[in-house]
């Protein structure tokens, strides 16, 4: 009985992988941009800078309360019926943007929940000193809260690694696009899909392995 | 030296400090005592601006900063000035023994890496730390740790080291290490303001103890006046009960 195209599947292992560099390419670029966002966005939580603040919850609440794949839409086909200079939006462009955005909402969050944990008499120490809010934030708050958010920023790292499949609803020939023109030239869409599902279940296994490591190496100055 | 003329902070309608009067003379060991709840922490974290003071001015070395009209320049100046020593050390967790006592030199005074590092080994020396220099503060005893705190304050060769109540948090096997550092560096001279309830300190160290109760300097001379031929009442009162539990 033949129940599953072996055969198939190999031959589609290296078809595939050529895809794979842009589905890492769209998550680690959103990945950057996002922890950048949402560092920001945690910074001005925190300090409750005014205006800045109110309209930073008013981001996050947006982005979070909408699904992604409406975001998606916005942005490619939305954005150009708005603004005709943006009418030379990519996919690609439009994803990265997209999940820029929806993963800084959730990430800022977390960011914030691990400043506001740091010790707070650290922070005096660091004031006493002399040093600037902003030295403050770089040398001692921020490399702790490091610590404190790697497990949540890595989990939503690997979310969006799976949400970049969302892009083929954008026509962006990546991982997932690819295997759906693969498996709807084959018929073999149970063979395709398989070997997407494990392409990404491989990649998200390094990263935990990688998470496992940092989290070694951040926890070194807190065990006795 | 260190002036300060009319220092007041309220907290809301809570008056805290009403309106403190005192000059400190460079190289003096001042002890403060006094009922819990009475200003004594306020008064130290006003003159670092870890508090800012609702009125009055403060001096320390040649920089004089109005509570009023303090501008961020003035404040920073201000903390790098004076040194502080927290009561549960608050040593920066990310930072080894020796980072914690060359952030200031590197960060704030921008000393090259090495001169900074060298700095940190001669009072790592002092302090009797040198084996600690690589040591994360979570491996290291409370002593250890509030030593290094110490150490951190001594590195800003600040004009006056404030000590808020540094051997409150530590077990009492630590306590001496602790007090006997202090005294160390009372006897090189470096200008102290210490808030304690370790009464023998302030007999054998100080220069001059003040009691405050409740926001206002009530009394103060040398520790054999204060101790021994207390004036006021509240001072005559506070006394007894601390020495009951704390003989000097």
């Amino acid at each position: 009985m033949d129940v599953l195209n072996v055969d198939y599947m190999l031959g589609l292992v290296p078809v595939l992988l050529r895809y794979l560099p842009l589905t890492l390419q769209l998550a680690t670029v959103g990945m950057v941009l996002a922890l950048i966002l949402a560092c920001l966005f945690a910074v001005v939580r925190v300090l409750a800078i005014p205006v800045l603040n109110q309209l930073t919850i008013v981001f996050i609440s947006f982005f979070r309360g909408t699904p992604l794949l409406v975001q998606l839409f916005l942005f490619y086909y939305g954005l150009p019926q708005l603004v005709s200079a943006l009418t030379v939006i990519d996919g690609i462009t439009a994803t990265i943007m997209g999940l820029t955005m929806h993963f800084s909402a959730y990430m800022a969050e977390s960011i914030r929940a691990a400043i506001v944990g740091v010790d707070r008499s650290q922070t005096e120490a660091a004031l006493s000193i002399g040093m600037t809010n902003g030295q403050l934030m770089r040398r001692i708050v921020l490399p702790q809260a490091t610590r404190v958010a790697l497990p949540t920023l890595m989990n939503y790292f690997i979310d969006m690694i799976k949400a970049t499949s969302l892009a083929f609803t954008l026509g962006v020939t990546e991982l997932m696009g690819a295997t759906q023109k693969e498996a709807s030239g084959s018929f073999l869409y149970f063979e395709a899909f398989i070997v997407a599902a494990i392409m990404y279940w491989i990649v998200v296994e390094l990263l935990s392995k990688l998470q496992h490591y940092l989290e070694i190496r951040l926890n070194k100055a807190y065990s006795r | 030296m260190i002036k300060l003329q009319s220092l007041s902070k309220h907290f809301g309608k809570a008056v805290v400090l009403d309106g403190i009067d005192l000059t400190i003379e460079k190289g003096e060991i001042v002890v403060i005592i006094g009922p819990s709840g009475t200003g004594k922490s306020t008064l130290l974290r006003c003159i670092n601006f870890l508090e800012q003071p609702t009125a009055g001015t403060i001096t320390v070395g040649d920089l004089t900063v109005d509570a009023d009209s303090a501008s961020r320049a003035e404040v920073l100046a201000m903390r790098r000035q004076t040194a502080f020593v927290f009561q549960n050390y608050a040593l920066f967790a990310n930072k080894t023994a020796r980072q914690n006592i060359a952030e200031r030199l590197l960060v704030v005074d921008r000393w090259p890496k090495e001169k900074a590092y060298q700095r940190a080994r001669e009072i790592l020396e002092q302090i009797g730390l040198a084996d600690k220099a690589d040591a994360y503060p979570a491996s290291m005893s409370g002593g250890q740790q509030q030593r290094v705190g110490i150490g951190r304050a001594m590195a800003a060769g600040a004009e006056v080291i404030l000590f808020d109540e540094p051997t409150s948090s530590l077990d009492p096997e630590w306590v001496e290490e602790v007090l006997g550092l202090m005294k160390q560096l009372a006897s090189e001279r470096q200008t102290m303001m210490v808030v304690t309830h370790e009464m023998s300190f302030a007999r054998d160290v100080a220069d001059r103890v003040i009691f405050i109760d409740g926001g206002r300097i009530v009394e103060q001379g040398p520790p054999s006046e204060i101790f021994f031929h207390p004036q006021d009442p509240r001072t005559k009162d506070f006394l007894k009960k601390i020495l009951a539990t704390n003989p000097v």
